[in-house]
């Protein structure tokens, strides 16, 4: 009964999402007032009948109710409890289902904080929204139905994927999508700025706080994908490339762009035109980037529903979306003028250095994953691009990125003085330089690698400091009273460049200096690594909920002195018999000690394979990560934006006029 | 007409995109073309007192399909094998791959039996010698046991037309 509830719900909301894409458009198009009204209600009806259909697709799954195919394929009467509602967006259709609940959550906030816009933007946001969720909620019910029952039901179920039971992967898929989803806020307002013809400055302010929240999460979603890997998959790394990976990370740079642009439009109201085009771009490589995970397009480890009638839906849907809405674009770009002149050093114009550089990594991330199918594609046979190839031509790409950021944010609008900006940076630059020549010289000799990763590093923390600097130099009072005084747009930006500094610094390091052993290890036996001894003690047997581990006893030691000991675990999973080796770390802010269990080598004497990794500096990744993500919400919540929307709403339309008498 | 050209790239992209859908990215050379089809013995599906080997099937060309289930792909090649055991064109054996649940009988029983028999490899071990990295894989298999093509995916008119016919051709059957 709960399933066909669910499935029920499902249909109710693609027939609000149905009125929900059609009715406000129109209304806006014709300037009908009450067909406008209906967008709100809807989305929120839409978003109501969406979350009761998740939560009996999650019900099913915490009941064991293994006559619904989905739970009997994707989850286990013994699975903790935890993982039998995760299982619940573990599989393609409830991943699905997710994407279209995070949807219907978006399109309902817009409802709620748009009071003050426009009565026809908030019309066309909506809808557009709408119909995007429309593509979604068909592709759900006529190729991938959740609630699909079986006849008979299934004893116990296969369960869920030993990979994906780590609290990691809990909130990693919601966090990934709340970021890829919120990108459609973005779109949603530009498409809805191209349909109305207004292509003021207003949609910029209105959509960047939702650019920048979506933009958070969405590194959140990166971050504990990548977090979850390193601990997860045995060995330690922590990006792969892997395609799956690239779909997330394509949005988020176009994301990054997008945000960045959209303060040049907001501001100055030049890139008018760039700016609508990064915000179908980001979006649109949200879109792609299901289509490429969901249709097993790409080989990849991720790509598990390969099935060409689902794969062909989406495809036909992204052409459809994506091509309508550059075929809009092309159609309006006439009427975009831009305006705000600026000389070749000013902020906007390091901007704009920005995001070019921005889009060529881009680019060169979007041919790495696409180019074995293009290979493929032409009969020129079968290859496939790996690491190598992006490190080549990602981090040439993004050094002078990095080292812009420096600058950019010092830089005045319009006209920037260069030798004012030589005087006040040269310190900075000069101390940057000594630290990546001479760092990496302390360390392990001179590496051309390093040196670069430190100099930057060094480089965008100083600047920051510089930034503090130059904002404070005439402010009043005493200095906690001054920072706190600081707008919360400058905070966040300061606290992302600075978190990229520390991601910066920790990637070098843990890319360059860091060790790792494989070794065979019998009872009482020792390893050294970067100054520790590891002495194994054996392995016990150890019974999980749902599966059985042999668990090693790992004693860590330096200079003697016993510091602590690991447990790794090698671990078989009872229902699908699955082999999963559970990595045991100790971390602290300089290092973590890593040691995962390899093979059985010799049973009776319980002998393994143990692999031990020294990782200096892996955390500073993950904190500066998280200072890109607080610093992202800390910026959009902004307390201009509330003013702003204020003002807009009190005079629609003033703000737009203002900013083209200026240009 | 500068505007026009995300458009277009766009739709190149598309393009590849859609072609893309009918290619396999795990589709590599197969090591096993040429060489004996692996040895095995596997109780049957349905009854499992009586076995299948390969060998029982010396002297004919025949397919070997490697199918499950839970494989939704495998559904939609179900109808296709259902009409080459219509006309007869030649024996296809059905490897009942890691079909944990045991649905194989009854679904079989439901939709109708395109195979002269299922092996029942549950714990996929087979399907680890012939190198099955998903379902549905098809092996063409001539008279002395010899693998002679593979595919793998779904098998529909057109691929059997421009894989399986060309191959059985030159194969005399």
């Amino acid at each position: 009964m709960i399933p066909e509830l669910g499935h029920f719900a499902l249909i109710v909301a693609l027939v609000l999402a149905v009125v929900q894409g059609t009715l406000p458009l129109v209304g806006a198009h014709r300037g009908h007032a009450a067909w406008m009204a209906v967008a709100r209600p809807a989305a929120q009806g839409q978003f109501v009948f969406t979350a009761i259909a998740f939560a009996c697709l999650a019900w099913s799954f915490l009941v064991n109710d293994f006559s619904v195919v989905n739970v009997a394929r994707n989850s286990f009467s013994r699975l903790p409890e935890v993982y039998r509602i995760t299982a619940t967006w573990g599989s393609h259709e409830g991943s699905l289902l997710l994407w279209v609940l995070m949807l219907a959550f978006w399109t309902m906030a817009v409802s709620i904080f748009s009071r003050r816009l426009p009565e026809d933007m908030v019309a066309r946001v909506i809808g557009v929204m709408g119909l995007v969720s429309v593509g979604f909620l068909a592709f759900l019910l006529t190729t991938s139905n959740p609630f699909l029952r079986m006849v008979p039901p299934a004893a116990e179920g296969s369960d869920m994927n030993p990979l994906l039971q780590d609290w990691g992967m809990i909130i990693h898929p919601p966090m990934l999508y709340m970021g890829y989803v919120g990108f459609a806020v973005a779109f949603a307002f530009a498409i809805a700025a191209l349909l109305s013809g207004k292509l003021d400055a207003a949609w910029a302010r209105w959509s960047r706080p939702w650019t920048t929240v979506a933009w958070a999460f969405l590194t959140l979603g990166i971050v504990l994908g990548s977090w979850w890997a390193y601990r997860e998959l045995g060995w330690g790394g922590w990006w792969f490339w892997d395609p799956t990976e690239n779909a997330s990370f394509m949005p988020w740079i176009a994301g990054t762009a997008l945000m960045h642009s959209l303060a040049v439009t907001e501001k100055r109201g030049a890139f008018k035109a760039w700016t609508v085009l990064l915000a179908l771009t980001a979006f649109s490589l949200s879109l792609l980037g299901t289509f490429l995970v969901r249709s097993g397009v790409l080989s990849s480890v991720h790509a598990f529903a390969t099935d060409p009638a689902r794969g062909a839906f989406i495809l036909g849907f992204l052409a459809v979306v994506i091509g309508a809405s550059l075929a809009l674009y092309a159609w309006r770009a006439p009427k975009m003028i831009t305006g705000g002149q600026f000389t070749w050093f000013s902020r906007e114009a390091l901007l704009l250095a920005n995001n070019v550089m921005l889009l060529a990594a881009l680019g060169a991330v979007l041919l790495g994953t696409l180019y074995p199918l293009f290979i493929d594609a032409l009969g020129m046979g079968k290859i496939s691009v790996g690491a190598p190839y992006f490190n080549a031509v990602f981090v040439p790409l993004m050094a002078p990125v990095l080292f812009l950021m420096g600058v950019g944010p010092l830089a005045r609008w319009k006209q920037a003085s260069l030798p004012d900006m030589v005087a006040r940076l040269k310190w900075a630059l000069a101390v940057a330089l000594a630290t990546g020549l001479l760092l990496p010289l302390t360390l392990d000799g001179f590496n051309a690698w390093a040196a670069l990763g430190f100099f930057l590093a060094a480089w965008i923390a100083l600047a920051v400091f510089e930034a503090f600097r130059d904002r404070l130099r005439h402010g009043q009072g005493r200095l906690p009273a001054r920072l706190a005084a600081l707008p919360r747009g400058f905070w966040g930006m300061q606290l992302a460049h600075f978190g990229l500094a520390v991601g910066i610094a920790g990637i070098t390091v843990v890319a360059n200096y860091e060790t790792d052993r494989d070794v065979r290890m019998e009872v009482g036996s020792h390893t050294q690594l970067a100054g520790y001894t590891f002495t194994f003690r054996g392995t016990t047997d150890r019974e999980g909920p749902n599966y059985h581990a042999a668990r090693a006893t790992i004693e860590v030691s330096r200079n003697g002195r016993q510091l602590f000991t690991l447990h790794p675990e090698k671990r078989i999973y009872n229902a699908s018999g699955m082999a999963m080796t559970e990595a045991s770390l100790h971390p602290n802010i300089f290092r973590d000690v890593y040691v995962a269990l390899g093979e059985p080598l010799d049973e009776a004497n319980d002998v393994w394979a143990v692999r031990v990794y020294h990782k200096p500096l892996i955390n500073w990744l993950w904190l500066g990560a998280l200072f890109l993500v607080v610093g992202g919400f800390l910026a959009a919540s902004d307390r201009r934006y509330r003013l702003a929307t204020a003002r807009a709403g009190a005079e629609p339309g003033m703000a737009g006029k203002a900013l083209g008498a200026q240009a | 007409m500068k505007r026009w050209l995300p458009l277009v790239v766009f739709l190149v992209l598309v393009g590849f995109f859609a072609k893309g859908l009918f290619l396999n990215p795990r589709e590599v050379p197969s090591p096993y073309i040429g060489k004996p089809a692996p040895a095995f013995s596997l109780p049957l599906v349905g009854d499992p007192a009586r076995s299948f080997s390969p060998a029982d099937m010396k002297g004919q060309v025949w397919l070997l399909n490697v199918w499950a289930p839970w494989c939704v792909s495998c559904r939609h090649e179900h109808g296709f094998l259902m009409q080459l055991e219509q006309a007869r064109v030649l024996p296809v054996v059905g490897l009942n791959w890691k079909d944990k649940e045991r649905e194989a009988a009854a679904l079989l029983a439901r939709t109708g039996d395109p195979y002269l028999a299922v092996p029942d490899d549950v714990d996929g071990r087979v399907g680890i010698d012939y190198g099955v990295t998903g379902t549905p894989e098809t092996f063409l298999i001539d008279r002395d046991g010899i693998v002679r093509l593979k595919h793998i995916g779904p098998i529909d008119g057109t691929v059997w037309q421009d894989k399986f016919v060309p191959k059985l051709k030159e194969l005399g059957a």
